[in-house]
């Protein structure tokens, strides 16, 4: 087979299934070889996420992370999405905000766990907190860009038509930009996923995160904690499509390019 | 008198974020002389904590501890996942075959490897380090990937047409092609690095500037040396970004943007 | 003919719009650059206009400035007697086919400018429209889907359904390759004829000026000047293997000093 022509439609399937085969082979048997005595090998993460399952525990973490993710990251939007195109919109606005933005940024959500604490106790809201400041300066970004990056040519028009500066922004700035903006939120939701999963991991007793630290620390129960990892990994993966599928909607198609 | 007047308006605009961000300062003194038992300090509080930090020689050895840490683990990411990332964005196949477990690896914290990399490594830098690794190859690799893929067919197309092997299609080609969307991805990249090593290092290590706030808080609720931390991780954040900025303006790298 | 006097227009004609002496001049970083350099043009109602010169003369600034996008250095401009200000639905701009909003569908677009009206008023202009461009079975389809010429043609029927006054058109047909673009010249001398708008064309292509203008207004390089304001008194339809057509065109090429012979 020629390694350099047109992929053929099944191939779509079978490299992907032969690399998985391959890595869960390489997995079992680097465990099996090394005699290890904790590290799970497949099967064992396989029945050690069916045992989950069946003592309900899997669904009540999954349902608590995606509670405080939806809070936070809700927050994030509310907040970060009329912040952000204000910004985006008065560049004076951007000039003066712009530099605490920069120096908070770099910051990580998990940081500010001792100051979410104080502010609002152990417990699920501070970690919504986290979740949202994580996902807040992202959102704020992809707005302020997405707004400065309105080719001229859609404001000129929209002022030729006679709109005042709120119908502008509603009827053509917004449009415009919105591609750019769901973008941004995609990549914030996919930022909130990973700080919900630390955040769990030191200042709460519930969802996934706990799971995965927990599992470790009463009774060095690893193949939970790999079923816990993965489980993470594929919800993530699922937030992600989802939100992709937002990118496909008719009015909001024509700012990406997809591939065929 | 018409530079005058320019210079003049220059100044008063460079004022204004530095007015914003005293006026926040402001705000916060009061804020915090009306609850004067509150645990937070005030701006003057946190300058103290840096003080003392600098009195105690910890300000230097954490900085550079966490410094490190980064440092390997980023380094070590790129080492390996640019290369590789290439390779697989190159071979259509080779990306349909590894492009599922990618996207499933992806969206799990770093820090829910944990668990593995203290039994791997134990406590200590190389768990710290591996965590750093884990955040950055993904990233990396998929920005690797996508930056081949973005090669415009023609750039390939004329490379073959005057006859370059495929070693000289790499080296005169495909390199130079996708170094502007690489560097931009390693600055991404690094901010993630410096994220995910204040957060391990609020739980897996003693020292470094994440160990300084979890510490400074459980020892004594030394909020300003909490917030002291919190105030020089966003700034190297931000240093570690411009530097990373400066070097996408090197002159050779520039042809891959418009002005900024 | 003098260059600096306000050149008026034939005498059975109301003045439209009326560009007196106006100068643009732009500063960026200490740098002045004279774009336009004393224009003064007077249109009349219903008239088909040309703005000709080479890409980058001021052409576009002057346009922009009738539109009101722009304010002159110094001079005015007047349509209908009122000082331009600022942008208005009268002046309607039609940019080069990327002014079409991707979002909206075709009925989106055309229906951009009639959100005051009511519903069913609103659907008869839009569907009015859609037929005088040619665009019907289209209307639900989004600007990607379309081609060149069709994202061109939405872009008249949006600036027409608002019912302008005047259409400022600048190298609309500049994008598209060059037999679709005579098909689009004959479709807005159609639709000229329908509806006769007074119409501000700009263009590089002396071609196009001579087929579709009354009057043919040739601009100098930067900084712009009017050299010359040519009468183009053939009637609808031109056959432009006419003597007198090529007589005009030979003459305008002349005047910017242009070779003729390739």
């Amino acid at each position: 087979m020629n390694f350099l022509s047109e992929p053929r439609k099944w191939e779509r399937f079978f490299w992907p299934i032969l690399a998985s085969a391959l890595l869960l082979a390489l997995w079992h048997y680097s465990v099996v070889w090394s005699g290890t005595k904790v590290f799970p090998s497949p099967r064992e993460v396989l029945n050690g996420m069916g045992d989950l399952l069946r003592h309900h525990v899997l669904w009540r973490d999954i349902v608590d992370s995606l509670r405080r993710v939806a809070a936070g990251f809700g927050a994030a939007v509310v907040l970060g999405v009329p912040l952000g195109l204000t910004l985006g919109w008065y560049p004076a606005a951007n000039q003066v905000v712009n530099p605490v933005m920069q120096l908070l940024r770099p910051i990580s959500p998990i940081a500010w766990i001792p100051v979410a604490i104080i502010f609002f106790g152990v417990g699920d809201r501070a970690a919504m907190f986290l979740i949202f400041l994580g996902a807040f300066f992202p959102i704020v970004v992809a707005c302020i860009s997405g707004v400065s990056n309105v080719p001229s040519v859609f404001r000129r028009a929209g002022r030729n038509f006679g709109l005042t500066a709120p119908q502008l922004l509603a009827k053509v700035l917004l449009p415009a930009a919105l591609p750019q903006i769901l973008i941004g939120l995609r990549i914030a939701l996919g930022i909130a996923w990973l700080v919900v999963v630390a955040a769990e991991m030191i200042a709460v007793d519930s969802g996934l995160g706990y799971l995965v630290i927990d599992s470790r620390n009463s009774g060095k129960r690893y193949d939970l904690v790999v079923a816990a990892i993965l489980m993470i990994g594929v919800i993530g993966l699922v937030l992600d499509l989802a939100f992709r599928r937002l990118e496909k909607l008719r009015s909001v198609r024509w700012g990406f390019r997809f591939e065929s | 008198m018409q530079d005058e007047s320019a210079a003049r308006t220059t100044v008063r605009v460079r004022l204004r974020p530095i007015a914003f961000i005293a006026a926040l300062l402001v705000l916060w003194s009061i804020g915090i002389r009306r609850e004067p038992s509150h645990l937070l300090p005030g701006p003057w509080g946190v300058v103290g904590g840096i003080a003392d930090l600098v009195r105690h020689g910890l300000l230097l050895k954490y900085v550079v501890a966490s410094l490190f840490r980064v440092t390997w683990g980023f380094v070590l990411a790129v080492v390996l996942a640019i290369p590789l990332g290439l390779a697989v964005g190159w071979y259509r196949r080779a990306e349909m075959a590894l492009n599922p477990i990618l996207q499933i690896l992806r969206p799990i914290s770093p820090l829910a490897w944990i668990p593995i990399a203290i039994l791997w490594f134990g406590v200590g830098d190389l768990a710290a380090i591996f965590l750093i690794f884990v955040g950055c190859f993904f990233p990396l690799m998929l920005t690797a990937i996508n930056a081949v893929q973005s090669i415009p067919a023609v750039y390939v197309n004329a490379g073959r047409n005057f006859g370059l092997s495929s070693a000289a299609l790499v080296y005169r080609v495909l390199y130079p092609a996708v170094v502007p969307n690489l560097i931009v991805g390693l600055r991404i990249t690094l901010g993630i690095a410096w994220l995910v090593v204040v957060a391990a290092e609020m739980i897996a290590v003693s020292s470094g500037l994440g160990f300084l706030i979890i510490d400074a808080r459980n020892a004594g609720n030394r909020y300003d040396l909490v917030l002291a931390g919190m105030l020089i991780i966003g700034v190297i954040g931000l240093l570690l970004d411009m530097g990373m900025r400066s070097l996408e303006k090197v002159k050779s790298f520039r042809w891959g943007y418009s002005e900024d | 003919m003098s260059l600096t006097q306000p050149v008026s227009v034939p005498a059975a004609v109301t003045t439209k719009l009326s560009v007196e002496h106006v100068s643009m001049v732009f500063e960026r970083d200490g740098k002045s650059t004279h774009v336009l350099n004393d224009i003064s043009l007077d249109v009349g109602d219903g008239e088909f206009v040309c703005l000709l010169g080479p890409s980058g003369c001021g052409k576009t600034t002057l346009l922009n400035a009738m539109a009101g996008f722009l304010s002159p250095t110094s001079g005015e401009i007047k349509v209908s007697g009122e000082v331009v200000r600022k942008p208005d639905p009268r002046r309607i701009f039609v940019f080069q086919e990327r002014g079409v909003f991707p979002w909206l569908t075709v009925e989106g677009n055309i229906g951009f400018g009639l959100s005051k009206l009511p519903r069913l008023e609103r659907e008869k202009r839009v569907a009015y429209y859609v037929k005088m461009v040619g665009l019907e079975g289209f209307e639900k389809t989004y600007p990607q889907e379309l081609s060149g010429g069709m994202k061109q043609r939405l872009e008249v029927a949006r600036a027409l359904a608002v019912n302008p006054d005047m259409l400022l058109l600048d190298e609309p047909f500049g994008a598209l390759d060059s037999i679709t673009r005579l098909i689009m010249r004959g479709e807005l001398l159609r639709i000229w004829e329908a509806e006769r708008k007074t119409i501000v064309f700009v263009t590089h292509d002396i071609d196009e000026a001579v087929q579709l203008a009354d009057r043919v207004v040739v601009m100098s390089a930067r900084p712009a000047t009017i050299q010359q304001i040519v009468n183009i008194d053939i009637t609808h339809p031109r056959d432009i293997s006419s003597p007198r057509y090529l007589e005009l065109r030979d003459g305008i090429f002349q005047q910017i000093g242009l070779a003729h012979k390739v």
